[in-house]
């Protein structure tokens, strides 16, 4: 028996491997696909200061470093974030496919067993443990482990089966499309955000320089309101700002922008990273949190093993660390993502037009909402509450 | 006529949007293609306004 089998060998899923084997848990981490890593379904930005949180940065797995991000209203008002001083908050492109894989192979490295091209096809509750029942090549098995953590993203089955999350609606999901795109003209200090109903309705379009000319340009869009598939407007949208540059590669995905669950856990299962809608509602970043609920789920894990308690009761103490960290800014961003949902293209230029050309000095979305408070207090009034 | 949800595994990026919305639980991300179970599709039609790609159609069925 394991004391802890972990669904999933993404960020989320590799980092509570890794926290839980060096704890000195045993530990199974298991990935349905044959390769970790790829399909990224991932823009692969994080801001500097979340990722040496955790890793020593090791250049095979930076893609490119920014220290600004340019968004561009409707009517193409720039507003432009850089930081000038040398400071923490730069971001940082990844390398998903070696980032990935890197912290996987630390799990592997602290004493995990790794499985891949293996699905998890079911699980059941009995006796305090958790049987889970593993599928590779066509040949069937099961597995028995105290704790299960579910870091098997937005399509999450633990989570699902488990009932601790709920389906998401068409307004609690992005759907995106992504190209990486090579021999591109572009400031590859800068990350580029577009918005606007028609070039993105409910989300926007981005350009994420991955370097030597090469970047991620993708979009999401909120199925609520979008008229066609993710994929069209990426196209449009490239052939409207005259992108050109070489597609040599294509991913889909869906990112939660649900904002804070109530739980993410229940007797012998928690959740992690996408799986726990773990992802930021307005800028769709989730590696970050990701990484955070990972580690936070291991440790919690091995405190449950020593205390042989896999209560719900006693596993909220992983929904206290989550919480604690970025509960409180799922939410405000939750609520920021409501507003901006509401406002149309011409608000939106307005809001654009009254700061820019300030030049904000921090990379963050704290950032802008705090500039557009100073020069618009009544139109975000409901805003001030969670921001200031 | 009920309708159900079928895949254009041409068009399918396999990147599990569908599976996110399915309130029934009718479809699954078998390491590198999608399945629909058409017995538990209840024709509702979210997956294929989620799809990033179009490849998802409702049909009607006998």
């Amino acid at each position: 028996m394991y004391d802890v089998v972990v669904i999933g060998a993404g960020p989320a899923g590799s980092m509570a491997a890794k926290t839980a084997a060096e704890l000195g848990l045993s530990v199974l981490l298991v990935e349905k696909r044959q390769e970790i890593g790829t399909p990224v379904r991932c823009a692969e930005g994080i801001s500097k200061e979340n990722i040496e949180q955790f890793f020593e940065v090791d250049k095979k797995w930076i893609a490119a470093e920014v220290t600004g991000a340019k968004i561009y209203a409707p009517d193409k008002t720039e507003v432009v974030m850089s930081e000038e001083m040398a400071g923490n908050e730069v971001g940082y492109v990844l390398e998903r496919k070696i980032f990935d894989r890197h912290i996987a192979r630390l799990a592997a490295k602290a004493g995990a067993e790794v499985y891949v091209k293996t699905t998890a096809v079911d699980f059941e509750r009995k006796d305090g443990k958790v049987k889970v029942r593993l599928r590779r090549l066509g040949e069937d098995w099961e597995v028995e482990a105290k704790i299960l953590i579910g870091a098997d993203g937005v399509e999450s089955k633990v989570g699902r089966r488990a009932g601790i999350i709920k389906t998401l609606r068409m307004d609690e999901v992005e759907s995106c499309a992504q190209y990486l795109l090579t021999g591109l003209d572009i400031d590859e200090r800068y990350t580029y955000f577009y918005l606007g109903r028609e070039v993105a309705p409910g989300g926007y379009a981005w350009i994420f320089p991955k370097g030597d000319g090469s970047a991620n340009v993708g979009i999401g869009v909120l199925p609520k309101i979008a008229k066609k598939p993710a994929k069209e407007y990426l196209d449009a949208f490239i052939e409207r700002e005259g992108i050109e540059g070489k597609i040599v590669e294509f991913v889909a995905g869906a990112v939660p922008v649900y904002g804070e669950i109530g739980t993410a856990v229940s007797d012998n299962i928690m959740l992690a990273g996408d799986a726990a809608y773990h992802s930021d509602p307005i800028t769709g970043g989730g590696i970050a949190n990701a990484l955070s609920a990972g580690y936070y789920a291991g440790k919690v894990a091995a405190e449950a093993v020593e205390k042989n308690d896999f209560s719900a009761e006693f596993l909220r103490m992983y929904d206290n660390l989550w919480k604690n960290d970025f509960g409180k800014k799922l939410r405000r961003n939750k609520k920021l993502q409501e507003k901006f949902l509401e406002m149309s293209d011409e608000t939106i230029n307005k809001l654009a037009a009254s700061i820019s050309g300030k030049n904000l000095k921090e990379m963050s979305v704290r950032a802008i909402v705090t500039e557009l408070l100073k020069a618009h207090p009544k139109l975000l009034l409901d805003l001030k509450d969670v921001f200031m | 006529m009920p309708r159900k949800a079928v895949v254009n595994r041409r068009k399918c990026a396999y990147c599990g949007a569908c599976i996110a919305v399915c309130p029934v639980d009718a479809n699954e991300l078998v390491e590198t293609y999608l399945e629909i179970y058409e017995d538990k599709c209840n024709g509702c039609g979210l997956c294929s306004k989620v799809c990033p790609m179009g490849a998802l159609a409702m049909v009607e069925v006998e």
